[in-house]
């Protein structure tokens, strides 16, 4: 179907967008990339009266390394992550451009942006689980300024967010490197949005497992962690027989922990199936990863990482 | 409300100035203001990839993108690939492996595929196959789609230049 008629504002700055936003109230809607809002809008499941489009706001848009960690800005494409060839990228968050795959299809990622995903807040979206996982801090500007919002204050629930009406997400920033972490899914088709998604991430110091994190989407009405299997996450080796039981462990943890709802694409046991499955796979992959990078490299930002250009 | 919009979208090198509603979707514009009818439109909520061109050389969905929001990027429509009426490598790659057969997704296909090619011109079946599935065609069952961009990957970038 076509979008119903209304109103299009193009943004000149951050500061205009947020000019337009308090002038125009509650009925208008940002638009980035616009892959999740244009299909609401073609079945009619929003009707914004207006339209504000920040995509040519090209401050929003790019990645850096620097001592508060990875910024993101919130313009960023999935394709612009995955494609980011930047070496502080690669070694302290290598997650993230592995993770674009799962994301839709080549043509939705090349508009689809970071920030238009965690700001839409669908609790299956992989920037949610992602930033959910690495304790990423949300930036969001408003007219008194920019304000820092933890994640786990931010997903407050089905398609709600902290964010104010009259605010703009600018930035996702992941504060602290995590080298060691997979993301993994299940789905009908590849492409489509998960029925359960997993990632983990492991901290592993001197061939040992110190603990790390767990999060899940599709079990809740937002990304969770799950405390109980991430106590779990202790071995004193790397060695893969070993994590393998401690992730089985963490898995039937998580299992047992989550109270996933039933629907049309699964019931609540299948989910916590998926769930058992997919902890498990999760976890072996960033150990793998893990792995990987610790033959070539120590896994930490290299000293001196760069700044925003 | 809805006022009409005068916007400059740059279509195939060429710049055109367009009055249109703000709903107006790119493939809209491209097909009923410019009469670029060589671009097909499915479903209209980007799914089925019939609409897939070139956005700043990047395959994109033109009915996920508002025609507005069009304006200072490079649109490639599937016309631009035989541009003295002669078909491509790739779209005679299509007819030698039957890679269409109604040809309603074939456009979509191809400017998926060149957009795919142009990023990576080494790319293996394996990739193909997985941004090939960005796509829906209800003919072939995409095997020959897949043989189509492979064959013309190959010819493209011959073997002793792969990695």
């Amino acid at each position: 179907m076509k979008p119903a008629p209304f109103d299009y504002r193009r943004a000149r700055s951050v500061a205009d967008a947020l000019g337009l936003l308090a002038e125009l109230g509650g009925e208008a809607k940002v638009i980035a990339g616009g892959q999740s809002l244009m299909p609401m809008m073609a079945f009619r499941l929003a009707r914004p009266s207006h339209l504000v489009d920040i995509g040519g706001l090209g401050e929003l848009r790019g990645l850096w390394v620097d001592d508060d960690g990875l910024h993101i800005g919130a313009l960023t494409t999935h394709h612009q992550v995955e494609t980011c060839t930047d070496p502080a990228v690669l070694a302290g968050w290598p997650v993230l451009p592995a993770s674009m795959s799962w994301i839709g299809h080549l043509p939705i990622r090349t508009l689809g942006t970071v920030g238009g995903s965690v700001a839409h807040g669908d609790a299956l979206a992989e920037w949610c689980l992602l930033t959910t996982l690495l304790d990423a801090v949300l930036v969001a500007e408003g007219a008194d300024g920019r304000r820092e919002i933890p994640v786990a204050d931010f997903f407050l629930g089905f398609f709600t967010t902290a964010l104010l009406p009259d605010e703009l997400l600018v930035e996702v920033r992941f504060p602290a490197p995590a080298p060691h972490a997979a993301l993994t899914e299940y789905a009908e088709r590849h492409g489509d949005y998960a029925i359960v998604s997993a990632a983990v991430s492991l901290d592993l110091v001197d061939g040992s497992l110190r603990g790390g994190r767990i999060a899940l989407g599709g079990v809740a009405d937002a990304p969770v962690r799950v405390p109980e299997a991430e106590a779990l996450l202790t071995a004193g080796t790397t060695h893969p027989d070993e994590l393998g039981g401690v992730f089985a462990a963490a898995a039937d943890a998580a299992a047992a922990a989550v109270d996933p709802g039933d629907d049309q694409h699964g019931s609540a046991d299948y989910r916590r199936s998926l769930v058992r499955t997919l902890v498990q796979r999760a976890g072996v992959q960033a150990s793998v990863a893990a792995r990987a990078v610790d033959d070539d490299r120590p896994a930490a930002v290299p000293a001196g990482a760069r700044r925003r250009p | 409300m809805s006022e009409r919009q005068l916007v400059t979208l740059t279509v195939n090198g060429v710049e055109h100035e367009l009055l249109v509603e703000p709903r107006r979707t790119l493939v809209d514009a491209l097909r009923h203001d410019l009469r670029l009818t060589g671009t097909h439109v499915g479903c209209e909520h980007g799914v089925c990839g019939a609409c897939t061109v070139l956005v700043d050389g990047l395959p994109a969905r033109a009915c996920l993108m508002f025609a507005v929001q069009a304006e200072g990027r490079e649109i490639s429509t599937v016309e631009s690939l035989s541009p003295d009426g002669r078909l491509n490598d790739l779209q005679q790659s299509f007819v030698d492996h039957h890679g269409l057969q109604c040809g309603f997704c074939t456009p979509g296909m191809l400017m998926l595929a060149e957009g795919l090619l142009a990023e990576r011109p080494a790319a293996g079946r394996e990739e193909i196959r997985e941004v090939v599935a960005a796509n829906l065609c209800r003919c072939t069952g995409y095997q020959s789609i897949v043989d189509a961009v492979e064959a013309c990957a190959r010819a493209r970038c011959p073997q002793e230049e792969r990695s």
